[in-house]
């Protein structure tokens, strides 16, 4: 469902290229759960700006849903965005002084669902996070596992065909932190959401099924978990000592 | 996504912060109310002065002695306006509804031991309706007092007053140069044109005048002379024909060619308005033009509070284009904000403004006019000085890579 054939990105820095993604080649089927982990630098946001559509590559092809989309232009890629990708982000990204109910409706606004439909898909994604209670809450009357709740519901809101999510619990405290995995684990199982997890957190990427390493744009490993981890499983010590962050 | 959404999204961020929004507004504001506002000074003083000039009578042509015209070669001579003239005038000329001859010279005019110095006007009866004069009490000067050279005298309300200080002057006697006058009427009030003020006249029948208070100041040739003719054609599509009509006559019996400069102006009432109108007019515009710049200004203003705004929200922007918003729905959602605050600030400025005119009017300086026409130009003015003005922001806004602007801190 999502294929990607040498995808290349060369930014210039002045007189130098640098090469963000070095050709990549990744297939990823419907229902996959996956993260994508690399240290800073490595590819990993730039990927996930591809797989997002909020980016074009400088060569390769990139199909979602058997379409090509590497030559789409500005306006095709923003449509594309509003359909088929679901963003959530570290940042959570929520808008001010809107109440949850509204920042969930955003994307339906721009992909043109109006009136009551509007209203109700909007609250069927809030019951989906577990935030039906909440939705008449500004952001700032949240807690910050409530707020990247409400932006995970907007990201499922236009049943996307590809969830993307960058370190969604890198602002959250652990045990926050377990519940957002758990949520997007069940979301995975239940709905059969596909999911890309971009971390480089090594415990977290062991909540998913597939793990593809980037270092320095290029993959260097892509390995299944057998048994991905439950969520609430309790951190290993050694890694409580080095936290990746 | 409808244009409606777009509002609604707009007057949100704008209800965000209202201090700012309102003081952007300010800008918006001052400019407008100063063009209503000023505008409505200059077109209260036209209207104030059209409806002066009409008042001196509808359709009014005015013929009198131009002084100081050279002939060539004769030196300074005044060819004067004869009686003969008036009455070849009221004779030939057609499409005219009245023709009133006037003597006009200054008196010693005296009530009792209160005395002045007066123009005494000598009249007939037709020189009220052509000038549109009407009585407050008494009669008019009549034809039957001309013919008999009757001593009477009707006043104007200041010259009334005046003389009389409070006294209902009517049936009274009052002295010219030391003849007895009986007061038989008062005019009703018209208000001042410019230096001359229409309600200090004091008329008497013509005949009277010549036979006993002008004398020989008012022969010239042996002929009796008259100081003007006023004519009121019958309609204002008459004016014209009527004026060479009367420059015909007065060429033929002054015996002048074509090529000689007519020592008389003829002249109409629409003329003189039309040369005070375009007057009023350019200052209007002059005044309306100096307010602009202030709008301008307040232009300025709205822009540069919206490239702050722009990147201040610039993660915002970055949002709403990751979750599906394109280009152009960012550029509308901008431009929309900016016309808001310019319309917004248009609307209340125009309160402002015709508040402003309000008091002025108040104050009895000035009768002022808003007009319709005032208001919607500096709407839509105020209206495209926010699309202006919001165009570059807006682009800038819209013009944002959502990768780069979902990355700004």
């Amino acid at each position: 469902m999502i294929e990607l054939e040498n995808i290349t990105k060369i930014y210039r820095l002045g007189q130098t290229k640098v090469f963000a993604l070095d050709s990549i080649n990744v297939n990823i089927e419907a229902g996959e759960m996956v993260a994508i982990m690399g240290p800073s630098g490595s590819g990993k946001s730039t990927m996930m700006a591809i797989l997002g559509c909020l980016d074009v590559p400088t060569k390769g092809v990139y199909r979602l849903d058997g379409e090509p989309v590497e030559k789409l232009n500005e306006n095709q890629l923003a449509q594309i965005r509003s359909q088929k990708v679901g963003f959530v982000f570290q940042q959570f990204n929520l808008l001010p002084r809107t109440n949850a109910l509204e920042n969930v409706m955003l994307p339906l606004l721009y992909d043109g669902v109006h009136g009551k439909a509007r209203v109700e898909k909007a609250k069927a994604a809030l019951a989906t996070v577990g935030l039906t209670d909440r939705m008449h809450h500004h952001p700032n009357q949240l807690s910050g596992g409530e707020q990247q709740r409400v932006a995970i519901a907007r990201a499922l809101v236009n049943d996307p065909t590809i969830l993307l999510a960058d370190e969604p619990t890198g602002n959250l405290d652990t045990k926050t932190g377990d519940e957002i995995i758990g949520l997007f684990q069940r979301l995975h199982e239940d709905k059969g959401q596909t999911v890309v997890y971009v971390t480089h957190d090594a415990f977290i990427a062991r909540h998913t099924q597939r793990i593809i390493r980037l270092v320095d744009g290029k993959i260097i490993s892509d390995e299944k978990i057998a048994h991905p981890l439950v969520a609430g499983t309790p951190r290993p010590e050694e890694a409580l000592d080095t936290p990746a962050m | 996504m409808n244009i409606i959404e777009n509002i609604r999204i707009s007057f949100r961020a704008l209800a965000a912060n209202k201090l700012r929004s309102g003081l952007t507004m300010l800008g918006i504001i001052i400019g407008v109310a100063a063009v209503v506002a000023l505008m409505s000074i200059g077109r209260g003083a036209t209207r104030n002065i059209t409806s002066r000039v009409e008042g001196l009578g509808s359709n009014l042509v005015a013929v009198s002695a131009a002084r100081n015209v050279r002939q060539a070669g004769v030196g300074a001579q005044t060819t004067p306006l004869y009686y003969s003239d008036y009455q070849q005038i009221a004779r030939e000329v057609n499409n005219v509804v009245g023709v009133a001859p006037t003597y006009q010279a200054g008196a010693r005019v005296m009530y009792g031991t209160n005395a002045s110095q007066f123009s005494v006007t000598g009249v007939t009866s037709q020189f009220a309706a052509v000038n549109a004069y009407t009585l407050t009490e008494g009669r008019f000067i009549s034809d039957y007092d001309n013919s008999a050279e009757s001593r009477v005298v009707v006043l104007g309300s200041q010259a009334a007053s005046d003389l009389f200080s409070g006294l209902n002057p009517l049936g009274r006697q009052l002295t010219i140069n030391g003849i007895n006058f009986t007061v038989v009427g008062i005019l009703a009030s018209k208000g001042s044109t410019g230096f001359f003020s229409q309600d200090e006249v004091i008329l008497i029948p013509l005949q009277t005048g010549y036979a006993r208070l002008y004398g020989g100041t008012a022969i010239s040739n042996g002929q009796r002379t008259l100081s003007s003719i006023s004519l009121s054609a019958a309609s204002s599509n008459a004016v014209s024909e009527v004026i060479s009509q009367i420059e015909y006559i007065l060429r033929r019996d002054h015996q002048l060619t074509l090529t000689d400069t007519l020592p008389f102006t003829v002249t109409s009432q629409s003329q003189a308005l039309s040369t005070l109108t375009s007057i009023t007019s350019t200052l209007t515009a002059f005044l309306g033009a100096i307010a602009g710049i202030s709008l301008f200004v307040g232009g300025i203003g709205i822009m540069n509070i919206m490239l702050v705004s722009v990147r201040e929200r610039t993660r915002e922007i970055g949002l709403r284009k990751a979750v599906g918003a394109r280009r152009s729905v960012i550029l509308l959602q901008f431009i929309v904000e900016t016309i808001t605050l310019s319309l917004v600030g248009g609307i209340i400025g125009i309160l402002l403004g015709a508040g402003i005119a309000g008091i002025v009017t108040l104050t009895g300086l000035i009768t002022t006019y808003v007009s319709l026409d005032v208001i919607l130009y500096s709407f839509f003015f105020a209206a495209l000085v926010g699309l202006f003005f919001g165009i570059y922001p807006a682009y800038q806004a819209a013009s944002l890579r959502p990768i780069e602007a979902l990355r700004y801190e």
